[in-house]
C-alpha cells in the first residue's frame, strides 16, 4: 500500500505529464514537442550515450561549485551569525550578490576568468552561496537565547554550544537554505553552458534548438529537471539522516 | 498574629552557615532599573524563595547568581567565593524549560554532564536515577514535544539535579502545572530539602507556595527593585506536611504577604 504522499506525488506528476502531452498535441506552438516524443528523444540520447558526455561537462562545474558553496556558505554563514563584525563585513556582499542580475555579471567574469571551467564554477557558487550564507546566519542569529543561556549554566564551552546547540538549532533552516541554494546551483550551470560556451546539457538544449529538434531539446530541458529533483530528495534524505529530531516539531513554553 | 512575631523574632537569631549572599546588586537594561542595591543572604541547606509581582526582577536575580547575567554593580558570593561566571557549584531550572528539542529526555537530561565531559555510559547511569526520581520513568526515549508541561518541567529539573549542584536555582518550576500536580510537586521538593544537602533558590508567583515550602520567603517589590521584607516560616517546617495548610502560623503569613503586595497589585 503507498502513503498517502506518495501517492498524491504520482497523481500530480500524471497530471504534468498529461498536461503537457495533450498541449503538445493540439499544438500550443510548433516548437513544442509532446511529452511522449521527448520522452523518446531522452531514451534515444540515453541509450546512444549523449546524455551521458553530457552530463559528464555539466556535473564538473555543477558539483564543484555546490560543494564549495555548502562549504564555504556555511561556514560564513555561521561566522555571520556568531559575530556582528563579521556581519558587517561580509552581509552587504551576499546581499549585493543575491540581488545582482546574473547575465550581467558573466561577461565581467569571462573577462576575467576565461571561458573555461572557473568561470562557470563562479557562476554556480554566485547563484548558490548568497542564500545559503543568508539562511545560515539568520537561523543561526535566531538560535532561541534561552538554549544558549542554558548551555552557558551547564558550563558548556563556547564551541560545544555552538556544535551542539545553535548548529542542531539551525539545521532545518540551513537545509532549506541548501536546498534553495543547489536549485539555483541547477539553474547556474545552465545558465553558464548557454551564456558562457555551449559544452554539455547547454550544448544539447542550443544545438537541437538551431536544427529544430525540439523533442531533443526539451529531453534535455527535462533531464536536468530530473536530476535536480533527485539531488533535492537526496539531499533530504540527508538531513533526516544527520538531525532526527529536528522532524518533531519544536517546544516552546 | 502573635505566632508572625514569633516567627519574626527567630528569623533574627539566624544561625545557620551563608552559602550564597548578594551585596548591594543593582541592575540596569538600558533605563529601566531591574534591581536596585539588593542585598539577600541564602542559608545552606535551605529553601529560599523570591516572592513577588511580575516583572519585579525574580529572573533577573537568579541569573545574576547563576552567573549568566552581569550585575551593574554589586558582588554575588556563593561559598565565600565571588562569582565570575557559570560555575559547577550552581545549577539553573529555566522558566521556559530550556530543553534541547531535538534530543530525547534521556539526553537532555544527561546534557549538563555531557557539557562536564563526563562520558555516556556513566552520565545515562545517573540521567536514570534522576528520570526515576522526577517520576518519568518509562520516558526516557520520548522527546519534549511528546510531553506535557509539567513533565517537560521536571525533565529540567532532572537535568539541573544530575549535575549534583550545591546550589540549585528555580524560576518558577512548577508554572506550567494544574493544581493537583503543584501540590505533589511542592511535597516533593520539601523532601528534596530534607534530603539533599542543597541550598534552593526559589522564584514563584505564588504566596502560597512560597510560605508552603520556604525556609526563608524573601519579598521583592518593584521599582526600583529591593528586599522589602524577609519572613520565616518556622513553627510548621516539622510538623506533618498534611498539615501544614491547616497551620495558623501559615494562615497568618499567607495573610500578611498579601497585605504588603496587595497595593501592588491593580
Ligand atoms: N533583556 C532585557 N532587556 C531589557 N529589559 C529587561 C530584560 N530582561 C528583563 N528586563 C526588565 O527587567 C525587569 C525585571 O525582569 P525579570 O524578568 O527579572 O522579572 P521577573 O520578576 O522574573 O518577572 P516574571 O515574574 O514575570 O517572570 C522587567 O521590568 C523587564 O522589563
Ligand atoms: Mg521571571
Amino acid at each position: 500500500m503507498l502513503s498517502r504522499p506518495t501517492l498524491l506525488k504520482i497523481l500530480s506528476t500524471l497530471i504534468v505529464f498529461g498536461a503537457w502531452e495533450i498541449a503538445g498535441r493540439i499544438p500550443v506552438s510548433y516548437a513544442f514537442p509532446t511529452f511522449i516524443e521527448s520522452m523518446q528523444a531522452l531514451a534515444r540520447m540515453t541509450f546512444d550515450g549523449t546524455l551521458f558526455t553530457a552530463y559528464g561537462e555539466t556535473l564538473k562545474p555543477l558539483v564543484i561549485g555546490i560543494l564549495i558553496s555548502t562549504v564555504l556558505g556555511i561556514s560564513i554563514g555561521l561566522a555571520i551569525g556568531l559575530s556582528g563584525w563579521f556581519d558587517w563585513l561580509m552581509s552587504p556582499i551576499f546581499i549585493v550578490m543575491q540581488a545582482a542580475p546574473l547575465a550581467a555579471l558573466i561577461p565581467l567574469l569571462v573577462m576575467a576568468y576565461g571561458i573555461g571551467l572557473t568561470s562557470k564554477v563562479f557562476v554556480v557558487c554566485i547563484m548558490a552561496m548568497p542564500v545559503i550564507v543568508l539562511n545560515t546566519s539568520s537561523a543561526v542569529r535566531n538560535t532561541p537565547s534561552s538554549l544558549k543561556e542554558m548551555g552557558r549554566s551547564f558550563l558548556g564551552s563556547d564551541l560545544e554550544i555552538i556544535t551542539k546547540i545553535i548548529i542542531p538549532s539551525a539545521s532545518p533552516i540551513i537545509f532549506s537554505g541548501l536546498r534553495l541554494g543547489v536549485s539555483a546551483g541547477f539553474i547556474g550551470a545552465i545558465l553558464s553552458e548557454l551564456k558562457i560556451t555551449p559544452t554539455g546539457v547547454g550544448d544539447i538544449i542550443t544545438y537541437s534548438r538551431s536544427i529544430a529538434d525540439y523533442p531533443s531539446m526539451y529531453a534535455a530541458i527535462f533531464s536536468i529537471i530530473l536530476l535536480a529533483v533527485l539531488f533535492l530528495n537526496l539531499l533530504e534524505t540527508i538531513e533526516n539522516i544527520l538531525f532526527e529530531g529536528n522532524n518533531r516539531g519544536y517546544v516552546s513554553d | 498574629m502573635s505566632q508572625t512575631k514569633e516567627a519574626f523574632a527567630k528569623a533574627t537569631a539566624l544561625d545557620t552557615e551563608i552559602a550564597v549572599s548578594t551585596r548591594n546588586i543593582c541592575k540596569n537594561y538600558g533605563a529601566v532599573e531591574a534591581l536596585k542595591n539588593l542585598s539577600l543572604d541564602f542559608p545552606r541547606g535551605q529553601l529560599t524563595s523570591l516572592l513577588g509581582p511580575s516583572g519585579c526582577g525574580k529572573t533577573t536575580l537568579l541569573k545574576i547568581i547563576a552567573g549568566l547575567l552581569e550585575p551593574t554593580s554589586g558582588e554575588v558570593e556563593v561559598n565565600g567565593r565571588l562569582v565570575t561566571g557559570p560555575g559547577p557549584n550552581r545549577a539553573f531550572v529555566f522558566q521556559d524549560f530550556a530543553l534541547l528539542p531535538w534530543a530525547s529526555v534521556m539526553r537532555n537530561v544527561a546534557f549538563g554532564l555531557e557539557l562536564r565531559g563526563v562520558a555516556k555510559s556513566e552520565r545515562e547511569a545517573i540521567a536514570e536515577r534522576y528520570i526515576r526520581e522526577v517520576g518519568l520513568a518509562g520516558f526516557e526515549k520520548s522527546f519534549p514535544h511528546e510531553l506535557s508541561g509539567g513533565m517537560r518541567q521536571r525533565v529540567g529539573l532532572a537535568r539541573a539535579l544530575s549535575v549534583d549542584a550545591k546550589v540549585l536555582l528555580l524560576d518558577e518550576p512548577f508554572s506550567a502545572v494544574d493544581e493537583q500536580t503543584r501540590r505533589k510537586f511542592q511535597e516533593d521538593m520539601l523532601n528534596l530539602v530534607a534530603h539533599e544537602n542543597k541550598t534552593f533558590i526559589f522564584v514563584t508567583h505564588s504566596i502560597e507556595e512560597a510560605v508552603f515550602i520556604s525556609d526563608q520567603i524573601a519579598i521583592l517589590l518593584p521599582r526600583p527593585s529591593r528586599v522589602s521584607e524577609i519572613i520565616r516560616p518556622t513553627g510548621f517546617r516539622n510538623r506533618d506536611m498534611g498539615n501544614i495548610r491547616r497551620d495558623p502560623e501559615y494562615l497568618d503569613i499567607v495573610d500578611q504577604i498579601w497585605a504588603s503586595l496587595r497595593s501592588y497589585v491593580e
